[in-house]
């Protein structure tokens, strides 16, 4: 955990700092891309609200947002111990 | 004669002789069954093959379609990919029992009429409630219970529903309807229990995951798509379906979300992607019923593929919960890939077969002008890629180093499994091999860089999501109550809360019973008397003895007050 250079070449090259710090550049890289991409090919939407450049973006983004959030705040209600139902089954 | 035998009789065959071999003469009958039945499959023509008298019913035990046809060649192939997967390690029980459920499965998809329809149903019904038990713990015995009586209550709607139409039509055909009255409603019913709809879908993410690993493998495949099927004949275009699909779709997400056990996410996002069939089921359009169908035999092979990386998994280390798991991509490089494969796939990512059949079912709310079905659709695309196409493979293989080092697939897995990504990459690239055996004409491009772009962006900004909120999705040692909370709970506290009830009105009840007692008694008492006195003591009002002279003048007194009396 001292973050020397040695421990972490010793890792997986996957689990390396300098190899996560590259992927986040890659995949920003790709992110970007996809948009860019709009330029040269102009995605049409089919209910006027989709026609905004970026729109799948934005929009995949937002559900995936409201998605988590609505499962954690349920998680507040619905999470039990692992063992909840095992507790009275076999008395 | 033969054109009345089901393809499904070469499995039960199949499933009598399993019990009876060993050895490699077993093996060669588990693998070369599901071959023999795939062949059977093809020499079925379209149409009614012939009829048989029962009672009084023109029975028809094999009609061929398209439909049929695609449905069981899927069923067939997945029984062979879930042998070769699981043939080594699976019991003598599991194995014939797998082939009994597929042969119902198979059954199902040639049956001609409701009978034979509702016979191999429950044949199915009981040899997958043995393949949960084969999980052999006491939670799989206890889910087990839970699914056959859902199952068995399923049927039983099913049946009466069969009854119904029956008693008015006269008629066992199964043929297109739409649920207007009880009967209908009560056969929409029996098949949507299969198909895991609320409000019991709950079944499936209870059972499965108990299973044992070749169990949960079979089970993933069969039930819910034989229901998405049945649909698909009887219930084409039924608006209410449309909702049905896509609760079912949300319910798959958010659960899965919050799910810690790995084969728990998977059975959650079965529910979710068998929404997106009944969903399109409801639209009814050809291009729906073909997108249903497609998506169909899609969903089974990456599904199964997925089961089998965590069946995998738990295989060579004991264990399937996120918390414990994760890392293991170092030591189980195959298993990995094959299980990002099949992840992408359910996310309908391009070049896999999940985006050229899910988004048919897009494509076909879009030619209806269904807005809110197509942007809930698209969210859910989105959802997918979370919950299936990144959590999975990321908790389980990637995530933190759990320290385990185990060992990759054994040999035959292997081969399964590239066998299931073959499918999934075939599909995605070269999906005609799919499109020319839907039942409708197809009038689809899947591929056009306008939608690649879109589902692009869509896809990889909810990837980003999912690792920017990372922090809101660390795995917590839980379950989450679903709505089988009201079956295995809610039962016992309602009784509970009946019983102290009663028990209040019973403590109310005695209260007022010794009052009431005590009162009469102190009345009886005061006027009647106490038979154990002697009556020279009696005190009472009646009871005490009189002297002759004082009853004399009463009974006078009122003898004349009876005379005037009768005189008026």
């Amino acid at each position: 955990m001292t973050g020397s250079k040695d421990e972490h070449s010793s890792d997986h090259w996957l689990v390396r700092p300098s190899t996560i710090r590259r992927l986040w550049i890659a995949g920003i890289g790709v992110l970007m891309l996809t948009l860019l991409a709009e330029f040269y090919i102009p995605t049409k939407g089919y209910f006027g609200l989709d026609d905004w450049p970026g729109f799948g973006a934005g929009f995949g983004f937002l559900s995936c947002l409201l998605m988590v959030l609505v499962a954690k705040g349920l998680g507040f209600i619905l999470k039990r111990d692992e063992d909840y139902y095992a507790e009275n089954d076999r008395d | 004669m033969t054109e009345l035998l089901s393809p499904a009789l070469i499995l039960i065959i199949a499933a009598l002789l399993i019990p009876l071999t060993g050895g490699w003469i077993r093996t060669l009958v588990v693998l070369l069954a599901p071959v023999l039945t795939l062949a059977a499959i093809w020499q079925i023509g379209d149409g009614v093959q012939g009829t048989v008298r029962f009672l009084d019913y023109m029975v028809e035990p094999v009609e061929g379609s398209p439909l049929r046809r695609l449905f069981a060649t899927v069923f067939a192939i997945m029984a062979f990919l879930g042998v070769l997967f699981s043939y080594r390690i699976a019991t003598w029980q599991e194995l014939a029992a797998a082939f009994a459920y597929a042969a119902g499965a198979i059954g199902v998809c040639f049956a001609g009429d409701l009978i034979t329809l509702f016979l191999y149903w429950e044949l199915m019904a009981i040899f997958s409630t043995v393949l949960v038990w084969c999980g052999g713990t006491p939670g799989a015995r206890d889910a087990g219970i839970r699914y056959a009586i859902m199952h068995l209550l399923g049927g039983v709607i099913l049946k009466v529903g069969i009854e119904g139409i029956v008693v008015a039509t006269g008629s066992i055909q199964i043929q297109p309807m739409l649920a207007t009255d009880f009967s209908t409603w009560m056969i929409l019913i029996g098949i949507l229990i299969n198909a895991a709809a609320p409000p019991v879908s709950a079944w499936l993410s209870d059972a499965y995951p108990e299973s044992s690993i070749a169990g949960s493998v079979f089970l993933s495949a069969f039930t819910t798509k034989t229901a998405v099927l049945a649909l698909l004949l009887l219930f084409p275009g039924e608006p209410i379906l449309i909702w049905v699909g896509l609760y079912m779709i949300m319910h798959g997400i958010i659960f899965a979300l919050l799910e810690n056990d790995a084969r728990r996410i998977l059975a959650y996002s079965i529910i979710n992607q068998v929404g997106f069939m009944v969903c399109a089921v409801g639209i009814g359009t050809h291009m729906a019923l073909n997108g249903a169908a497609a998506h169909a035999f899609a969903h089974i092979i990456y599904k199964a593929l997925l089961f089998m990386s965590a069946g995998v998994v738990l295989y060579r280390t004991g264990k399937s919960r996120c918390t414990d798991l994760g890392g293991l991509y170092r030591t189980m490089p195959f298993t990995t890939i094959c299980a990002i494969i099949g992840a992408l796939s359910i996310s309908s990512f391009p070049l896999t077969s999940g985006f050229t059949t899910k988004t048919m079912i897009s494509q076909a709310a879009i030619d209806e002008g269904l807005m809110a079905v197509y942007f809930l659709l698209t969210a859910a695309s989105a959802g997918v890629f979370l919950h299936a196409g990144i959590k999975y493979p990321w908790f389980v293989f990637f995530q933190k180093d759990s320290g385990l080092r185990p060992d990759d697939a054994p040999l035959n897995m292997k081969l399964a499994m590239t066998g299931c990504t073959a499918i999934c990459l075939l599909l995605g690239i070269f999906p005609e091999l799919l499109y020319r055996y839907l039942p409708f004409e197809v009038d689809y491009v899947p591929y056009y860089p306008a939608k690649v772009v879109f589902y692009l962006q869509l896809l990889l900004f909810s990837g980003l999501a999912f690792f920017i909120l990372l922090p809101l999705m660390k795995r917590t040692v839980t379950i989450s109550l679903d709505t089988d909370w009201l079956w295995r709970r809610g039962g016992r506290l309602l009784g509970s809360a009946t019983d102290s009830v009663l028990k209040h009105f019973e403590q109310i009840k005695d209260q007022v019973s010794t009052r009431v007692s005590t009162t009469l008694h102190y009345l009886s008492e005061r006027y009647l008397g106490n038979p154990h006195k002697a009556d020279k003591e009696e005190k009472s009002v009646f009871a005490r003895s009189w002297t002759i002279g004082t009853t004399g003048l009463w009974i006078s007194g009122l003898l004349s007050a009876y005379v005037i009396a009768y005189y008026f």
